[in-house]
């Protein structure tokens, strides 16, 4: 190597590409590592890779052929997304819902929640080494992707909660097969606690790891459980009540810092597990008294609001959601901004995980559990 | 501290006092529209002062006013202290720039860049500005209601037929 080539390279800093196509960016996510020998001194993620131009496609859409483009945001969590964007759109139209079609919502939002969240645990358990738990947490998953099937024919991208109602009435027995489901899982999730919450080689790896302090957090808009993980108790359900949720009782989990410090990436991953715990308790109440009434009578004819703004907050599996939604009075929107929260969670990424070691990277990108389609858009 | 959740005419009142030539606000709006150029200048004030502390950036929306000229910028505010929200609004033309904001809020950093992106408009003293979904070459900003879908796009046919969609 000539002397020219030394002063180009620097000798003890080393770029690194990791991903697109690597199995724990969780998507196809590329982040450029500097590293100093095993450390990580700056961390690049460059994204776009799945750029599917939604909000350019909304602008040439009529407002009930935007629901199925929503489900393509964020995939593991499609119900929350049509549920934001169809509270959104009734905001502008200023529509009452019926009340059986709010219990409904809340019921497939909450199995929603727990089907993302099970994903979430699974593949951060795959993330640090644990490859039985991801199994268990795929079985589990698929049961509830069975009860949505029953529902609406769909078992990924549903397409079922429209502006004004829902596509389908509940399917006969759905019911009870979602109550069966809720006694099986209630005591699954102690076995989930056993295999990994507190298995000592998972608290080594995920413990005192990737600390998001409660102001570097509000600073970069980081929400749902990754905010909640560092002990602020954020949710907009129990905040600011959409839809029907000030009607049940439940609890938001926050960090503690049972294993290490508030805020690591053990704390992200327990707030999930109780939330699922939360999910079932809220799941109980609303099956218990679903209202009769029909589905279909609220879904307007035509969808046309007049002049106006909006911005309309959701609080999905992964964080808030927003839908800001500029009206010119046609039956196109003007403008469609959904802000993502995966978007804003992973740009805290390059903060948090700065000199920490390669391994610890993965682990804590895979406790802020993004998702790549929703990121991208 | 003062915890008491504040509307946007509260809001205006409070800022009014200090920048009264730079903000614009009109009785049953829900927005405070904002000129760029003291931007900075009002946003350390809305994020430090006493009785605002706006501390969490929501979201940073582009959005094209149609007449070729000028675009603007929506930013939605929330006070995780005393729970108020507030929407502003900044609107430009083409060759201006507004100053940026992400050493206030770290959100701000890649909603501006994708401001940039999508419509066009430029920040100053921005840490690292360049666009962030799309590729660096990418002809024009998509999000202007003006854009033309390039014929090719690196020797590629970008494909015209909309039957798939419309």
């Amino acid at each position: 190597m000539s002397n020219q080539d030394k002063s180009i390279i620097k000798a003890e800093e080393m770029v690194l590409n990791m991903g697109p196509q690597h199995p724990s960016t969780h998507g196809v996510l590329r982040l450029k590592i500097h590293t100093d020998g095993e450390v990580v001194s700056k961390i690049e993620p460059i994204m776009g890779y799945l750029h599917r131009c939604f909000e350019k496609h909304c602008e040439n859409l009529s407002y009930e052929q935007i629901v199925p483009y929503t489900d393509r945001c964020d995939y593991l969590a499609s119900m929350h997304m049509n549920h934001s964007y169809a509270i959104a759109v009734e905001k502008l139209l200023e529509i009452e819902i019926p009340e059986r079609v709010e219990y409904i919502r809340i019921i497939v939002a909450e199995l929603q929640r727990i089907a993302s969240h099970l994903v979430a645990i699974g593949a951060f358990g795959l993330d640090v080494g644990a490859i039985t738990p991801f199994t268990w947490a795929l079985r589990d998953r698929e049961r509830i992707l069975d009860l949505f099937e029953m529902l609406c024919g769909a078992r990924l991208l549903y397409n079922y909660i429209w502006p004004g109602g829902v596509s389908h009435d509940l399917a006969p027995k759905f019911v009870h097969h979602t109550n069966e489901f809720l006694d099986y899982f209630e005591p699954m999730i102690k076995e989930y606690d056993q295999i990994l919450s507190g298995n000592i080689i998972f608290v080594e790896r995920t413990a005192d790891v990737g600390i998001i302090t409660p102001e570097v957090g509000i600073n970069f808009g980081v929400t749902g459980p990754s905010l909640r993980g560092s002990g602020i108790s954020h949710d907009l359900r129990k905040d600011e009540p959409y839809s029907i949720y000030d009607k049940f009782d439940f609890d938001v989990p926050v960090g503690k810092g049972m294993m290490g410090s508030v805020g690591d990436c053990w704390d992200r991953y327990w707030v999930r597990m109780r939330e699922m715990e939360e999910s079932i308790k809220i799941l109980r109440q609303a099956l218990g008294r679903i209202p009769s009434g029909d589905v279909h009578s609220a879904i307007p004819k035509k969808v046309r609001p007049s002049k106006g703004e909006i911005y309309s907050r959701y609080e999905t599996a992964r964080g808030d959601v927003g839908f800001y939604i500029r009206s010119g009075g046609k039956n196109i929107p003007q403008r469609l901004k959904m802000r993502s929260p995966a978007f804003c969670n992973l740009s805290v990424f390059s903060e948090i995980s700065e000199g920490w070691m390669m391994s610890d990277v993965i682990t804590i990108l895979g406790s802020l559990d993004i998702v790549l389609g929703e990121i991208d858009r | 501290m003062d915890n008491t959740k504040l509307d946007i005419n509260q809001i205006f009142e409070i800022i009014k006092v200090d920048f009264s030539e730079l903000i614009d606000f009109t009785e049953g709006d829900n927005f405070i529209l904002v000129s760029h150029t003291k931007w900075y200048e009002i946003a350390k004030f809305i994020k430090n002062d006493s009785r605002l502390l706006f501390d969490y950036l929501m979201c940073i929306t582009s959005y094209d006013k149609e007449d070729k000229i000028t675009y603007g910028l929506a930013f939605n505010f929330k006070s995780t202290i005393n729970h108020s929200y507030l929407e502003i609004r900044i609107e430009v033309c083409d060759e201006d720039s507004v100053p940026s904001v992400t050493d206030l809020w770290g959100s701000a950093n890649w909603h501006e860049r994708e401001a940039f992106d999508m419509m066009g408009i430029k920040f100053e003293n921005h840490p690292n500005f360049k666009r962030i979904l799309l590729p660096d070459d990418w002809p024009g900003y998509p999000l202007r209601k003006d854009f033309e879908t390039p014929e090719y796009y690196r020797g590629m046919l970008v494909p015209k037929d909309k039957t798939y969609w419309e």
